[in-house]
Formats: structure tokens, sequence, C-alpha cells
């Protein structure tokens, strides 16, 4: 063996090229099917694109690196479906560009918290954690409430995330941000953005109805996490994968 | 196997370029430092969040990716990249290819992706892929420098006056193209705007969240497995004047490793939305992983026969004997953790923490003190460094440091991990979330405790280290004089 292995240890362009052919097979095995299988993806009703404060929500959650302490993904073992609710769905995250599963829990799961607590309970909890939870070690965010939400540009991000594959239609790109004021607004004319964006949870999160801001988006994005799918109505065969 | 020999006592210093290999040992040092100060201070937060000072930029969530970054891209890309072009040249008993004008362009380009991805995480711009954090921009102009690099490196092996290509170099040449590719397919996104940071991965959900395991675990096994594996297979033999212990393990840990490796991502994802067959697989590959890791860890470990002696004597060698030895216990750890049913108990805890240190502090600095030790009256032309006596004060202090480190670890995320599934009398939970982060205090104390003494062991190898470019000598008798010592004493 050592004799033939000569010819590679010679060959700089071959030890290159075999190099890349031994660690292209594993990645390729792997990932490719989860493309082309179809049962990869539950088919279960109610998963739709993120609404336009939804998903300034869910991009201030990346920006201030939440996923680091806080998992999004419920595993299937008793203890943790009596926590925090159903296992989490692969169809669940279907529009997440990028996946928040995480890897760490130093807080709890956020699954499924949409709807555990009230807005003002979450505005109260981000900006002093230890006022509302004496022993919780989370840095604050007060900030988030005096910040207003920059949304001028958020028909482009939805016109990016179209190009990934989620499908956010042409009126849906063109509404963008009068949609993101209806549901921030408190009494605003939400038909058009409820039509779109159904179970959207309307109305001020946090406290200042005069203004949105980046509390108001977090806020909302946490209020509907793991709320799409009605379990209730879920056939066990459908979540086969 | 002769010709290798041949080529590791061969070495010249005519002619190669060490200007860039002398900065990037600065910058090796200095990204270091900086790695584990941010470590600490983290630390600290998880046991006083009052020190997140209620400021945006200072947060837990803005500075773990600062903390993680800095130390493997920052301390560990510099020394992998400084420590390349020092072997390649010399391996190859060839000038590297695009001399200095190449070097310095590789050294000032990866400072200024550092600086990029740090800016942005301060800052909160952040694609939040573990890892992989930093925006679109920042990405492309690293896939240049990467580009570059593979240049430069391959173009020297091409020009080499040495017949073989050592086995260092393999190792090195498994690293660049494998991080290549994972960098690349990983970081694929849209970005909203040409002017803007923003950018949206191109992939979604459960697919994302493979390929980013894909990568994730894979930065672990090329960047801080297969390119500080080259520096082993360079550094040890050097510093214990013996040859590699087996070439023919070589070859078999060589291709059984970098084959094994990149499966085994999925077991990041068990029981998860991920398909069980895709975690099974990851799980299956990782346990048969522990073969080539302990393959290549008995080949380092082994090159030492005949001179077990200098452990005594000489601490920069015990350095890099004790990352072996750490090597072989976090990549035994592995494959326990990567067990589904273990995983269950493992995964979202601090075991994963301590395994991860395990292997960055005991393997990845430890491997990388041993070679600065080694490199620095090299490349700085003094006659040996400036004081012994400090290198063993650095040894102990930080394997102090490392074992407080896990065992916290150990025993806060088992203890969080059970607390989690324990049911009380009637059948409830038996506690609250808030409960087991109360557990976990003492520990993170005693974790905070242990980064502390690493810090302190850098600072004093950063001491030692100026002194010696200086050209300084500590008057000092050694701890343990060598046999030959005493019985010339006698």
């Amino acid at each position: 063996m050592a004799y033939r292995h000569e010819i590679i240890e010679k060959n700089s362009v071959l030890l290159v090229v075999l190099s890349l052919i031994t660690v292209a097979i594993g990645g390729l095995v792997e990932i490719v099917p989860l493309f082309t299988i179809e049962s990869t993806i539950e088919r279960v009703q109610g998963v739709r694109p993120y609404s336009p404060l939804e998903l300034a929500g869910r991009n201030i959650y990346i920006r201030e690196g939440c996923y680091l302490c806080h998992s999004q993904q419920i595993r299937p073992l008793r203890d943790e479906v009596e926590r925090y609710g159903h296992y989490s769905l692969a169809a669940e995250s279907m529009y997440d560009h990028p996946f928040q599963w995480g890897s760490k829990r130093t807080g709890p799961d956020l699954a499924r918290v949409g709807g555990k607590y009230s807005n003002e309970w979450h505005v109260e909890h981000l900006k002093d954690p230890r006022a509302v939870v004496p022993e919780s070690i989370m840095p604050p965010y007060a900030f988030l409430a005096g910040k207003p939400l920059a949304y001028a540009d958020i028909g482009d991000h939805l016109k990016a995330l179209r190009v990934t594959g989620v499908p956010y239609t042409d009126e849906m790109i063109k509404e963008a941000k009068a949609d993101l004021e209806a549901q921030a607004t408190p009494d605003a004319d939400t038909d058009g953005v409820a039509g779109r964006y159904p179970k959207a949870r309307m109305g001020d999160m946090d406290g200042q109805p005069g203004r949105i801001t980046e509390m108001d988006a977090l806020v909302a994005y946490l209020q509907m996490l793991g709320t799409l799918v009605e379990f209730d109505k879920v056939q066990p065969g459908s979540l086969r994968q | 196997m002769t010709a290798i020999a041949a080529a590791l006592s061969r070495d010249t210093d005519t002619a190669y370029v060490e200007d860039a290999v002398r900065a990037f040992v600065i910058a090796t040092v200095f990204w270091g430092v900086a790695a584990f100060a941010a470590g600490v201070y983290i630390a600290l937060q998880l046991a006083f969040p009052l020190l997140n000072l209620d400021l945006e930029w200072t947060t837990f969530g803005r500075l773990r990716p600062l903390h993680t970054s800095a130390a493997i891209f920052a301390f560990g890309g510099n020394a992998l990249l400084g420590t390349s072009l020092y072997i390649v040249q010399r391996t190859c008993r060839a000038r590297l290819f695009g001399g200095p004008a190449a070097a310095w362009f590789l050294f000032f380009g990866y400072q200024l992706f550092i600086l990029l991805a740090a800016f942005g995480y301060l800052t909160g711009i952040t694609q939040s892929k573990e890892y992989a954090e930093p925006e679109w921009y920042a990405d492309l102009w690293l896939t240049l420098v990467w580009v570059v690099y593979l240049v430069v490196f391959v173009g020297t092996l091409m020009k080499r006056e040495e017949p073989h290509i050592y086995v260092a170099n393999w190792f090195f040449v498994a690293f660049i193209v494998t991080i290549a590719m994972l960098h690349i397919v990983n970081n694929l996104a849209i970005p909203v705007s040409v002017f803007g940071a923003k950018s949206y991965a191109l992939f979604s959900g459960v697919q994302d969240a493979l390929i980013q395991w894909w990568y994730g675990h894979n930065a672990v096994g090329f960047f801080l497995t297969a390119g500080f594996l080259a520096m082993m297979y360079y550094f040890i033999p050097k510093q214990a004047n013996r040859p590699v212990y087996s070439y023919r393990l070589s070859i078999v840990h060589f291709w059984s490793l970098i084959f094994l490796y990149i499966w085994a991502g999925p077991h990041h994802l068990h029981y998860t939305a991920l398909p069980d067959w895709a975690s099974t697989l990851g799980m299956v590959f990782s346990v048969m992983l522990w073969m080539p890791s302990w393959g290549g860890m008995i080949n380092g470990l082994m090159t030492l026969s005949g001179a077990w002696d200098k452990l005594r004597t000489d601490p920069a060698l015990r350095f890099s004997v004790t990352a072996v030895a750490f090597y072989g216990m976090s990549t035994f750890e592995g494959p326990v953790m990567s067990i589904r049913q273990v995983n269950a108990l493992s995964h979202y805890t601090d075991w994963t923490i301590g395994h991860v240190h395990s292997g960055a502090l005991g393997w990845n600095a430890f491997i990388t003190f041993g070679a600065l030790y080694y490199l620095m009256p090299v490349l700085w032309k003094r006659e040996r460094l400036y004081s012994i006596r400090l290198v063993s004060y650095h040894y102990w202090i930080a394997t102090i440091g490392i074992l407080l480190y896990i065992t916290a670890m150990w025993v806060s995320g088992i203890m969080q991990g059970l607390m989690w599934r324990a049911y009380d009398a009637q059948g409830f939970l038996q506690y609250s979330f808030v409960e087991t982060v109360m557990a976990m205090h003492p520990f993170y104390v005693i974790r905070a405790i242990g980064g502390l003494c690493f810090l302190a062991g850098a600072l004093i190898m950063v001491y030692n280290l100026w002194r010696t470019a200086r050209g300084d000598i500590r008057d000092e008798t050694p701890f343990v004089r060598s046999g030959m010592q005493t019985a010339a004493a006698e």
C-alpha cells in the first residue's frame, strides 16, 4: 500500500483532487436526499410565510443572538412535550431562512412560546428579565423599546426571501409596508394583513401605541411562534417522515 | 520514508518567506489573548448577569460569537495560516509560491476578514449560523483570501525540491480544500440590497439545519482537527527529534479521517425534525470516527518512543504531547455524545460546552502553544526561549484551568439534563426551568475561574515570548535537569 501511495504523494494536483472527492461523498449522500424525499417535510395545514412585522421581529431575534441561548426545537421526549408542547415539525420551520433551532438551552425552548404569556409580560421581561423572573440570567433588552423599527425597505426583504423560495405574492410585496403598519397600529384597518397572514396578532405590543418600535416587532414574532399548526386537526399519518 | 526523515532534518532557512510568518505568529498570540479574555467575560456574564451592562453592544448574545470566532478563526486561523506557510516551505525545500507579496496579502486579507466579522458581531450584523455568523460581504472577502491561500499552498507544493509531499501537507491540503467547500455551500445567501449588510440564507428549515451542521461539525473536523494534526505531524517530530512513529498509520489516518469526518454532522440534530435516517447515519459515522482519531493520537504519541524523557525537561514539548492526549480524550467523548440515547441527555446542556473546550483549550490551544514556543526562537533567530521555567508555569496553570473548566461543565451539564427530565412522585415535572438555571450558578463561577487560569497562563506566555523576541535570556536553573546534565554535574 505504501508503495502505491507514492503516486499520490508525488503529485500535488492528484492529492487535491482525491481529497476533494473523498470529503464530498458524505455530504452528498446526506444532504441531497433531504431535497428530494417528499416526506422530509410533513404535509400539515397552517404554516405560512411571516408577516412583515413578524419578519422584522425575527430579524431582531437573529441580530441579538437569541438563538445562542434559546432553542426552537422541541424533541419528541416525554419531559419536553410536557414542558413545551407538541414536538416540532420540519414543516414549522420550512420558511425559516436560516433555521433557528439552536443548540443550547441556557434559557428555555421558544418553539411554542407564542400565546403563553401576555404582550405586557414579554415587554417587561425583555426590558428587565429579573423584574419578572428574579433568578433569570438573561441580558436586559430595554433599548428595543426606545428604538423605532427601521422598515422602509421591508418589501425588499420579502423580495429577497421570494428568491429563496418563500411564496410571497406580488400583492404581499406591494403591501408589505402598509401591512406592517396596520399590524402594529391599534384600531387600524387590518382586513388586508389578516387575510394575507392568518392568525397574525394585531395591535400595539410594547405599550407605546403611537410608535412602532423594535420591541413591537420582536413581541409580534415571539407571540406567533409555534401557533400556526393546529395539532388537534392533524392526522397522525401525515407526520410520518 | 527516508525522504521524509531527510526533509525533516534538512531544514535550512535560506530564502524562505518568513516576515509574514512572524506577523502570523504575533497575530496568533494577540487574538489568542483576546479570545480567552472574551471567553472569561461571557463566562462571568452567565454567573453575574449584571455584566451585560445594560448596553446593546455588550450583551451575551453579541459577545458570544465574538468569543467563538476569535478563538476559532482569529487565534486558530492565524496559527494555521502561519504554521502552514512555515511548514510547507521547509518540508518542500521551496520558497513560498507568490513570494512575500502573496504572504502579506494573506496576512492582511485575513486580518481584515476578522475585523469585518468582529465589527459586525458588536453591531448586530450576523447570519445567526453558528461559527458562520459573518454576513455575505465578509464571506465573499474570505472566499477570495482562501482561493489565494489554496493557490499559494499548492503552488509551493508544485515547485518543491523534495520528491515526496510530507504528511503534514496532506492534512493542510484537506483542510484548505474542505473549508472552501463548506464555507461556500453553507453561506449561500441572497442579500436584500448590495448596499446593505442583511441577507437571507438560500436554504431553510430542515435542509438548512443539516447543511449548517455539516458545516459546523466539519469546521471542527477540518479547521480544528485536520489543520492542527498537520501541526502535530511537523512540530512533535521536530521537538522530539524523532521521525513520525508509523508512515503506514499516517496514510490510513489521513484518508479514513477525512472520509469519515464529513458524515458526522447530523449527530447535532438527534430527535429534531431531521428524519431519523440522517441522524442515524451521522451517529454511526461518528462512532466509526473514533478509530482514525485514535490512530492519529497513537501516531503522535508514539513518535516520542525513545524520547519520553524529553517530557520531563522540555515543557514546550509537554504542551504538544498533552495536546495529543486531550485530542484523544475529546475524540472519545465525542462519539459517546453522538449516540442517540446519550445525546438525549447531553444535547442543549453545558456538557457540549465542556466537550468543545476540552478540544479547543486542551488540543487546539495546547498544540499551538507548543508550536509557538518552538517557532519563536527559530523565527527570531534566538538561541532559546527567554525562560523555560515560565513555560512550566504556563503549562501547569493552563492545565489546572482546563480541568476546572471541563469538570464544572460535566457536572452542570449532566445535572441540568437530569433535572429537566426529573419527575416527582405525582408524575409531574419536578423542576421549573428557572430552578435548573439557579442550580448552574456555582458551576458557572468555577468555569469562569478555570478560564481565568487559562488566560493567566497565556499572559505568562506573552511575556516569555516578548522577552525572547528581544533576545533576552533568563538566568535560571531548570526545574528538572536532564539525565545527562545530572550525570555531568556529579
